[in-house]
């Protein structure tokens, strides 16, 4: 297929890009482009300022991808557009459609870090309170937040694998970054210590606690009035709020903001490679979202 | 045993703008050049598809990796410094081909005039004793005048657009390239602050408006606005960096080298000169010797500082005595003050913030540098003011009224209601030296190898205090002639100190340029006084840091600083500049 091989020929020369071969000019105009793959020339009037397809069945087809990801600009196209989107798109135009339904079960929600449920079901309730569910759209638990914190915590994150990890560390209630703990054992003292303190005070576990005292002892974490074993609980609060921003709005290749309903929520359109065609525009525009799937390369 | 190399005419440790231009200027002259990078190599394709904020802005992909190697820091003499454990908001430095240079945002400004010259025009101003016992602030041994031709060059090796600065100081040519594009936020901000008597100008980018092909024959593309490009590579090539211009300028020559995964760990001397360096395989833990004609360290503040310590090249300066010259005048444009801005929320309008690049901005000089006049101010010098639109991205995206919780019910709907309905304006303070802010090696704490971590003593004073509330009320006052609804500026408090995070990749100084080696270590060629074929290039040079980004002006003194290595090569040896004694003025 001509469009195919075209490609290739630009990978060539983008490969080149870290060298020396500088881009001929004609790779760079998209127009020159399309006329050369046989394409019809999306309008840029097309692509409809608050206008959105939710709702509608995914229209997985060239143009409604070039529309989608602005990909439709002033005459400028470069690296990551052709590096990976179009050989994946494009190559087939009965790809699977780009939204997944909700209803169906999410393989890769299992727990690999957090070993006991009855911590599991804390964390949910935790980051809930952090970040409801409302009428502006889910919140943690839907977003797939939970997961996503398991996940972190099971990975290098959890581990402080990047972090200078030599003695001597401070032990008079430290920061979470100064403490001998790693994050993945922060999260956990915290967590068992929001149910020790729901069943003194309340005589409930957390997760069955009222939302209300629920919320009363995040407070006294976020105010370090409760006290943890080697970490500052302030700052444990502040780790778990930082996750759960990170869990709902996250590209959802970590297991958080599911289906990109976090995205949809903030109006954020997320990885789309060029906004060269609305960067001056007054009126503000929503687009469906993108996320990093639509970059990978497959061959 | 270090394993012996065959000598080189120069090497250089540090492949960011400052290294890349060494490498590139040399290698161009015809001399031999190795190149010491200490990440690992990286081309524009490891950018690709990298619009990830987690990866990127929140678990700094780019960054230095510090399981090998920190910096530790404390505010106060006597005080236990702890380790900088993870990077911070700002994370402090790179590595990988490129350096710091590639995460940039981009925004190119030129230092004024009063900058070089900060000592003699404060005293003509306003007087010896405006100027604080413990601020040692000393005048860099150049002028604006002697540095415009290389600002001209670094401008056009890296296609910076830009509009002139109705109160900037005056250059020979206009920019290589036109603004980018003008947004709403950018033309609210000018639209408010031209109404206000102030002087607008659009911010000097090198996210570039248009297709490019600079002096040495390297192309830059033009942006695309794709917002993912501060903390980023560029995938699409548009942000100029060491990756598409100096380095791959320096590749073409066929006289340079780029050895990755080099950590140096001592720039080896026979007392007097250089004769190469002692570096190590971070991945095979292999020691080589690199003997070189010329030593170029470019390896950040911290880096370069580090290497003089361990190395012994240099007196330390000690902040009780005043003596010595490595590690004085540390100085960063610290955050952590508070202040320093404002956040303009709108309620009947919404903006595409989604959208953007590192360097699309609108900027005033009104109160920049000696703009300002400092007879009745509680602070010296001035500051910038800037909007810009880098792409606000989701996680980070989460700005609130202040007087909201930052989490729970309301704290949802306000940070999903003000998600596109917020600006913020910010500046920029320069920052003046003092003699409890400088470096040294940590007592306690060590890299991998066994060698001491750098350590940091500063702390805020009234100056930056007072000065982050100025700031903020200036941007206050812009943000209401912008037509915001609710205005917000962070407060500063009287005793609010700086932590390790306060400093970030804007830091600089303690191997500083002068014309006196009593009182600086390197002259105006990044020439060492006490070692005449090492050349200490980049922020570490600094005697104070300036009212903006330092980048340019990093790139300009490493022009100068490579003309300087190639008349010391060409030449008999000995120092470029004579040394002169200041004691009577400082």
């Amino acid at each position: 297929m001509f469009i195919i091989r075209f490609i290739e020929i630009f990978l060539t020369y983008h490969d080149e890009l870290g060298k020396i071969v500088k881009l001929p000019n004609y790779l760079f105009n998209i127009k020159d482009f399309l006329k050369l793959g046989g394409w019809k020339m999306t309008d840029h009037k097309d692509v409809k300022p608050g206008g959105s397809n939710a709702g509608q069945a995914p229209d997985t087809s060239r143009r409604q991808f070039m529309k989608n990801s602005g990909l439709v600009v002033g005459g400028v196209a470069g690296g990551s557009l052709l590096g990976g989107l179009l050989t994946n798109q494009f190559k087939s135009d009965k790809s699977a459609p780009v939204k997944t339904d909700t209803k169906k079960v999410e393989l890769t929600e299992a727990r690999m870090f957090f070993s006991r449920y009855e911590d599991f079901v804390v964390l949910e309730q935790a980051t809930e309170r952090i970040l409801p569910k409302d009428d502006n759209g889910p919140g943690a638990i839907e977003l797939g937040v939970p997961y996503f914190i398991d996940k972190q915590m099971a990975g290098s994150w959890g581990i402080n694998g990047s972090d200078y990890r030599q003695g001597p560390f401070l032990t008079n209630d430290p920061p979470v970054d100064q403490t001998s703990l790693n994050r993945g054992q922060v999260i956990i003292t915290g967590i068992r210590k929001m149910n020790d303190e729901s069943r003194k005070r309340f005589d409930v576990t957390f997760d069955k606690a009222e939302e209300e005292q629920q919320i009363e002892i995040l407070q006294d974490f976020e105010s370090s009035k409760v006290k943890l074993r080697g970490v500052n609980a302030g700052s444990m609060f502040q780790l778990l709020r930082e996750l759960t921003m990170e869990g709902a709005y996250s590209d959802p290749l970590y297991g958080g903001n599911r289906n990109m309903a976090g995205w949809e929520m903030q109006e954020f359109p997320g990885a789309v490679p060029s906004y060269a065609d609305i960067i001056e525009k007054d009126e503000f525009v929503k687009r469906d979202p993108m996320s990093l799937t639509s970059y990978q390369q497959k061959s | 045993m270090a394993e012996k190399l065959e000598k080189v005419d120069v090497v250089v440790v540090g492949s960011g703008w400052a290294g890349g231009i060494a490498s590139a200027e040399l290698s161009k002259a015809g001399y031999k050049v190795v190149c010491l990078e200490r990440g690992k190599e990286r081309s524009t394709k490891d950018f690709i598809g990298s619009k990830d904020e987690l990866r990127y802005t929140k678990r700094h992909e780019l960054a230095q990796d510090l399981t090998k190697q920190t910096m530790t820091f404390r505010n106060n003499i006597g005080d236990d410094a702890i380790p900088m454990r993870k990077h911070n908001g700002y994370p402090i430095y790179d590595e990988g081909t490129g350096g710091t240079s590639v995460h940039w945002s981009g925004w190119s400004y030129r230092w004024l005039p009063s900058d070089f010259e900060v000592r003699t025009k404060i005293v003509e101003k306003y007087g010896e004793e405006r100027i604080p016992k413990d601020m040692p602030i000393q005048d860099w041994g150049v002028t604006y005048d002697d540095m415009e031709p290389y600002y001209d060059k670094w401008e056009k090796t890296a296609g910076i657009s830009g509009e002139v600065n109705p109160l900037g100081p005056p250059r020979a040519n206009d920019y290589p390239n036109p603004p980018m594009k003008e947004s709403p936020p950018i033309k609210l901000f000018k639209e408010a602050t031209a109404s206000l008597g102030y002087h607008p100008f659009r911010m000097p980018a090198a996210t570039i408006s248009q297709q490019y092909v600079n002096p040495d024959g390297e192309t830059i593309n033009a942006c695309v606005f794709c917002a993912f490009c501060s903390m980023y590579g560029c995938d699409f090539a548009a942000k100029a960096d060491p990756i598409v211009t100096v380095l791959k300028t320096a590749q073409k020559t066929g006289n340079f080298e780029i050895r990755n995964n080099a950590h140096v760990k001592r720039i080896l001397h026979d007392g007097k000169k250089a004769t190469g360096v002692l570096y190590v395989d971070p991945l095979t833990l292999e020691e080589f010797e690199q003997p070189a004609d010329l030593v170029v360290s470019a390896a950040f503040f911290s880096g370069n500082n580090r290497l003089m310590m361990l190395s012994g090249i240099g007196e330390q300066y000690n902040p009780e005595t005043g003596k010595g010259v490595i590690g004085k005048n540390f100085t960063s444009h610290y955050t952590g003050t508070g202040g320093n801005s404002a956040t303009a929320f709108f309620e009947d309008k919404k903006f595409n913030t989604f959208a953007g690049a590192g360097a699309l901005g609108c900027v005033i000089d009104d109160f920049n540098g000696d703009h300002i006049d400092n007879t009745d101010t509680d602070f010296l010098l001035g500051f910038n003011i800037s909007i810009f639109q880098d792409g606000a991205a989701a996680i980070s995206n989460n700005r609130v009224p202040q007087g909201t919780p930052y989490w729970g019910k309301e704290f949802k709907e306000k940070s999903i209601h003000y998600a596109h309905r917020y600006l913020n304006i910010g500046g920029m303070q320069g920052t003046l030296p003092r003699t409890h802010n400088y470096l040294d090696l940590d007592p306690t704490y060590k890299d991998i190898y066994g060698d001491p971590l750098l350590r940091i003593t500063a702390k805020f004073t009234d100056q930056e205090r007072n000065m982050a509330r100025a700031i903020a009320e200036k941007c206050a006052e812009i943000a209401e002639e912008m037509g915001a609804d609710i205005v917000n500026t962070p407060p500063v408090s009287d005793d609010v100190e700086m932590t390790s995070s306060s400093v970030n990749t804007h830091a600089a100084g303690g191997v500083i340029m002068g014309t006196d080696p009593e009182i600086s270590a390197v002259n105006t060629y990044s020439q060492v006084w006490d070692m005449e074929n090492v050349f200490v290039v980049g922020g570490s040079s600094f005697p104070h840091f300036g009212n903006s980004n330092p980048t340019e002006t990093i790139g300009a003194f490493a022009y100068r600083a490579a003309e300087g290595m190639i008349n010391y090569l060409k030449g008999d040896g000995g120092l470029l500049v004579e040394p002169k004694s200041s004691k009577a003025t400082v």
